[in-house]
């Protein structure tokens, strides 16, 4: 021992020890690589161009003109003075009515108090500098030439805007009530939504995962059913069933569906599968040796309840939470159909870009919008960050027991649920098949005939299948693929947390917003990717992006559920840690994939708010065509839509049950015992 | 050798050349007139020009006015075919339109066209302000028909009556502009403060008053007389009235994108905009049109509405829009019905 140590002193100091890379993990992270450099692509390039948008400012620079006046006779006498000069004379403009928007104008014939059209007072008017721009009524001047006017055509004189850079459009969202005041909106109802929908989904995973009531099939199958049509269809349903002429208007007691009550009602329903989705994932494994423990130690069901089962699950409520104020805050389906009066966040982008054509206030608007998403994004990392894996090599997989009061109740709530979904849908169906609610009741399939309304007619229909197809093809292989690399590698700390940051952040960019920043990225003719605008591939890579951060999290939940130690072992048995994802993995995780690819193919038939801005007149979307004619007033028309779009995702689930029933056969059978 | 290849090449540009010359031309063509319409303004300018093929790209006017000036560096559209006068005037502004003289111009009433020589934008036709009043809805609330613009200020309407919101519809932008024209700028807005108190909410489309009137969830719309002769005509219990202070309109027109590829193409397409042939294919859903003498009665549309149009100020409508809609937001926007 002695002579050792002394041996090793004698040694130079060695080098610094530093983990070999393997060629395993050179390949892992090339693919990393590859998928982060898409998710750059598609969303930080856009999102920066949409960020940079929002400091664009529009102001009028008033040194830029300048001006000449001539006497009674119309003569000049030489004397040039700037629009500066003369706004400094008069103080006719402050620097508020300057800083203005894209199709802001300013009137110059204020800047001469005894300014009248009759005088034979002659004016000329010049671009100091090229570039400027001025109006005599509506045509354009952008040289630098003088131009004489007499005093009749001077007062048509307009001052257009130059474009620059400056915080002014922030200030003026703030010094505006009309809009500021959406934030407040906005939150409380995500806020609210949020907080019954976890409960109500909790509850209904529950039961579907602990208990051994009857008919589970039934009630999973009813529970995704929101989750495969449009957003604003609940708004449509609760229309007919509430709005003046509705069925059950008496149980509102007077008060408006049109509003924040509306509002959260449907949000509940569209948002329902998605906290259902995550909950459930959480709740289906779970180590039943824990519970064994906790019958031995004697603890009541009670007990149990809160150290067992709420600790096993507490990532998929925080994640679940997370996701529905998400959709909820960035939805903007369902308060245009039944928002009435009340303004919220996403809907003020739409009007600001649509309505005005102001797309530098559209951007403000978004990047507020961002922040409580952000904020919300950062608290769940940092609760994420502390989960451990739940399910060890070691684990014996739960099973439920029988209980029948228990079973009873839970059947009974489940009930409840399910009436209400169904309820909602059914509402759509009635209505898409009456002639003319409500002076004629008669039965029709008039409201069929998309061809002859706004919105693209059947082939939009038929475009929507083709884009949930390839939606579900190409983003499934991306994002378990990414959420794989990105959960398993070894290493590379940096370069892993920042893929999860762009993995995380499309749940916080709303629809609208990545639409709006797909025009100003993709539609610019020295980006060399502008060849995919106005094709389906926009549309594709869209809804892809869109819906990524709910795919990577149902990926992540399943595959954290997975131990280091499959890694480790394959890692022992030097196999490449490709070969043990394709043999081990993705069959282990098959009822994920599964999960994610129908939920892609849905949401893609779905969507609406991401694609609005997108299509082209051969891409027309079903979904666009609901809104487009919810929006003419077809409302019967719109529900008809809806309810196809339905259909076809009623389908594709039941061949995807189909499918997965034959699947999990084959490769589940470990599961159960 | 080197004779060959020239040879050949001169050949394959000529096979290329005849290629070009048979095949028929696309045209993008981007237009707010209402879908059902399309298949048909197509058809018939094809009966004329059979090689030239028209790929529409529909939207509402304000989609298609943001995508215009959202393409504004890399035009997508060839020509606009159908498009509010006001949103023309606002994309000529910004030089993306295209001047030209179609042939045959000088037939049309002049106010159709504008203004400049050559136009940067011809007129089709004109849609008009009404307002959709749903007899069964309203007798049931009690409600006596309004003859006028002031009438419906009356406290009796309050939650009865519905409107675009301007800041999104050009119809309601219209309304606005009218109200601005009819009663001054000071009239205008105290009018306005008037009626906000007794309107329901705002719609996001210009025809969806004129429905929910149609469907009785509100029974007073303030839309225009076209779509409330539809719904009229489809079984609604409907009376369309026009107000006795005078209505606003706007226009429908066409106009050449600057930058297109198929300028020859294009302005065919806008020489057949213009004719006699075209005017009466507007006829079928619209009362007025830029030919003068043509125009036949359109079915449910009210009597006296060419009269009560106002003599509309275009280019005071453009260069207040920002102004208006600026000041409108302030003022009546918590009532908006969001999209």
């Amino acid at each position: 021992m002695t002579t050792h140590s002394t041996i090793t002193h004698e040694l130079p100091a060695g080098p610094v020890v530093k983990g070999k890379l393997s060629r395993d993990d050179i390949i892992m992270r090339a693919c990393m690589g590859v998928i982060a450099l898409y998710l750059v692509l598609t969303l930080a390039f856009p999102l920066y161009t949409m960020l940079s948008k929002s400091f664009s400012i529009y102001r009028v620079d008033l040194s830029q003109y300048e001006f000449q006046v001539s006497n009674e006779n119309g003569q000049f006498d030489g004397t040039i003075v700037t629009g500066a000069e003369l706004n400094a004379k008069t103080g006719v403009y402050t620097a508020t009515d300057l800083s203005t928007s894209a199709d802001g104008r300013i009137a110059v014939t204020k800047f001469f108090p005894d300014f009248s059209f009759r005088s034979p007072v002659l004016y000329q008017i010049r671009n100091a500098v090229p570039g400027g721009r001025f109006l005599v009524g509506s045509t354009l001047h952008n040289d630098t030439n003088w131009l004489e006017l007499n005093s009749n055509d001077f007062r048509r004189v307009q001052l257009r805007p130059v474009k620059s850079t400056g915080l002014a459009n922030f200030v003026n969202y703030f010094s505006t009530p009309a809009l500021f005041n959406s934030i407040k909106n906005s939150i409380w109802i995500s806020v609210l939504s949020t907080i019954v929908t976890v409960s109500l989904a909790f509850w209904f995973a529950y039961a579907l995962n602990r208990s051994c009531m009857r008919f589970k099939g039934i009630f999973r199958l009813i529970a995704m059913a929101p989750i495969l049509v449009p957003s604003l269809l609940p708004g449509i349903a609760l229309v007919y069933l509430f709005g003046n002429q509705g069925m059950l208007r008496e149980l509102l007691f007077g008060h408006s569906i049109y509003g924040p009550i509306g509002i959260v009602i449907g949000s509940i329903f569209f948002t329902f599968p998605h906290a259902f989705l995550i909950i459930s994932t959480a709740l289906a494994i779970s180590d039943s040796r824990l519970y064994e423990a906790a019958t031995s130690l004697r603890a009541t069901p009670w007990r149990t309840f809160w150290t067992v089962t709420i600790p096993g699950a507490r990532y998929g409520l925080i994640s679940a939470a997370f996701v529905v104020f998400n959709l909820v805050i960035t939805d903007f389906g369902l308060p245009k159909v039944i928002g009435g009066q009340f303004n919220v966040l996403a809907v003020d982008i739409y009007k600001q870009v649509i309505g005005q054509q102001n797309f530098e206030m559209g951007a403000v608007v978004s990047v507020v919008l961002v922040i409580p998403a952000i904020l919300a994004f950062a608290i769940d990392r940092m609760v994420q960050s502390k989960q451990v894996a739940s399910l060890s090599a070691r684990s014996v997989p739960y099973q439920p027991s029988p209980n029948a009061k228990m079973d009873r109740i839970f059947f009974a709530y489940c009930t409840l649920v399910g009436v209400f979904i169904v309820g909602l849908l059914a509402v759509c169906q009635f209505a898409a098949l009456i002639k003319f609610w409500p002076y004629d009741l008669s039965f029709s399939l008039n409201n069929y005939q998309f061809d002859k309304m706004d919105g693209g007619g059947w082939s939009s229909y038929f475009n929507s299948i083709k884009l949930g197809l390839l939606t579900a093809v190409a983003g499934t292989c991306i994002v378990f693929f990414g959420a794989y690399l990105v959960e398993k590698s070894n290493g590379f700390k940096t370069g892993r947390a920042l893929f999860q940051m762009l993995a995380m952040l499309p749940m916080a960019i709303p629809g609208m917003v990545l639409g709006l920043a797909y025009i100003f990225f993709f539609n610019n003719p020295s980006n060399p990717l502008s060849v995919i605008y106005g094709t389906m591939a926009i549309l594709v890579i869209c809804s892809v992006t869109h819906f990524y951060t709910v795919s990577h999290l149902t990926a992540v939940t399943a595959l954290k559920q997975m131990d280091r130690e499959f890694e480790s072992v394959s890692a022992s048995l030097k196999q490449p840690t490709l070969k043990l994802f394709s043999r081990v993995t993705v069959p282990v995780c098959l009822p994920s994939v599964l999960d994610i690819s129908i939920y892609l193919f849905v949401n893609a038939m779905t969507t609406v708010s991401a694609v609005v801005f997108l299509y082209s007149p051969s891409t027309t979307l079903a979904s666009i065509a609901v809104l487009n004619m919810d929006d003419a007033g077809d409302i019967a028309p719109a529900a008809a839509m809806g309810m196809m779009i339905f259909y076809t995702n009623a389908a594709a689930r039941i061949i995807h049950l189909i499918a997965s029933r034959g699947i999990l056969k084959r490769t589940q059978a470990w599961r159960s015992r | 050798m080197k004779l060959t290849s020239t040879f050949l090449t001169t050949l394959a540009a000529g096979v290329m050349f005849a290629g070009m010359a048979a095949a028929e031309t696309n045209l993008t063509v981007y237009t707010a007139v209402e879908a059902e319409d399309l298949a048909r303004y197509a058809e018939t300018f094809n009966e004329s020009y059979p090689d030239i093929k028209i790929n529409w790209v529909r939207d509402s006017t304000g989609i298609i006015t943001a995508k215009l000036l959202a393409e504004r560096d890399n035009p997508q559209a060839d020509v606009i075919w159908g498009l509010a006068a006001t949103s023309l005037l606002l994309l000529k502004s910004e030089g993306i339109l295209e001047a030209y003289a179609p042939e045959g111009v000088g037939e049309l009433d002049s106010k159709f066209v504008d203004a400049d020589a050559p136009p940067a934008w011809v007129g089709m036709d004109a849609w008009v302000a009404a307002v959709c009043y749903n007899t069964v809805e309203a007798e049931k609330a009690g409600l006596t028909p309004p003859t006028s613009w002031q009438d419906l200020t009356d406290p009796k309407y309050k939650g009865h009556v519905i409107m675009p919101n301007p800041n999104s519809s050009g119809t309601g932008f219209l309304d606005v502009s009218s109200w601005l024209q009819l009663f001054g700028e000071d009239g205008g807005w105290e009018y306005m403060d008037g009626l906000h108190q007794n309107i329901a909410r705002y719609t996001h489309s210009g025809s969806k008053p004129c429905k929910l009137a149609a469907a009785g969830e509100i029974p007073i719309g303030i839309s225009f007389a076209f779509r409330g002769a539809k719904s009229k005509a489809a079984g609604a219990p409907l009376e369309i009235i026009v107000p006795s202070e005078g209505v606003g309109w706007d226009m429908e027109a066409t106009a050449i994108v600057a930058g297109t590829a198929n300028l020859e193409a294009a302005q065919k397409l806008v020489d057949f905009s213009v004719t006699k042939q075209a005017n009466e294919m507007y006829n079928t859903g619209y009362a007025v049109v830029a030919y003068p003498g043509i125009a036949k009665p359109v079915e449910h549309f009210p009597e006296g509405l060419l009269e009560a149009m106002i003599d509309n100020d275009f280019e005071f409508a453009a260069n207040n829009r920002a102004a208006i809609l600026k000041e409108w937001q302030s003022r009546y926007d918590g009532k908006s019905e969001p999209k």
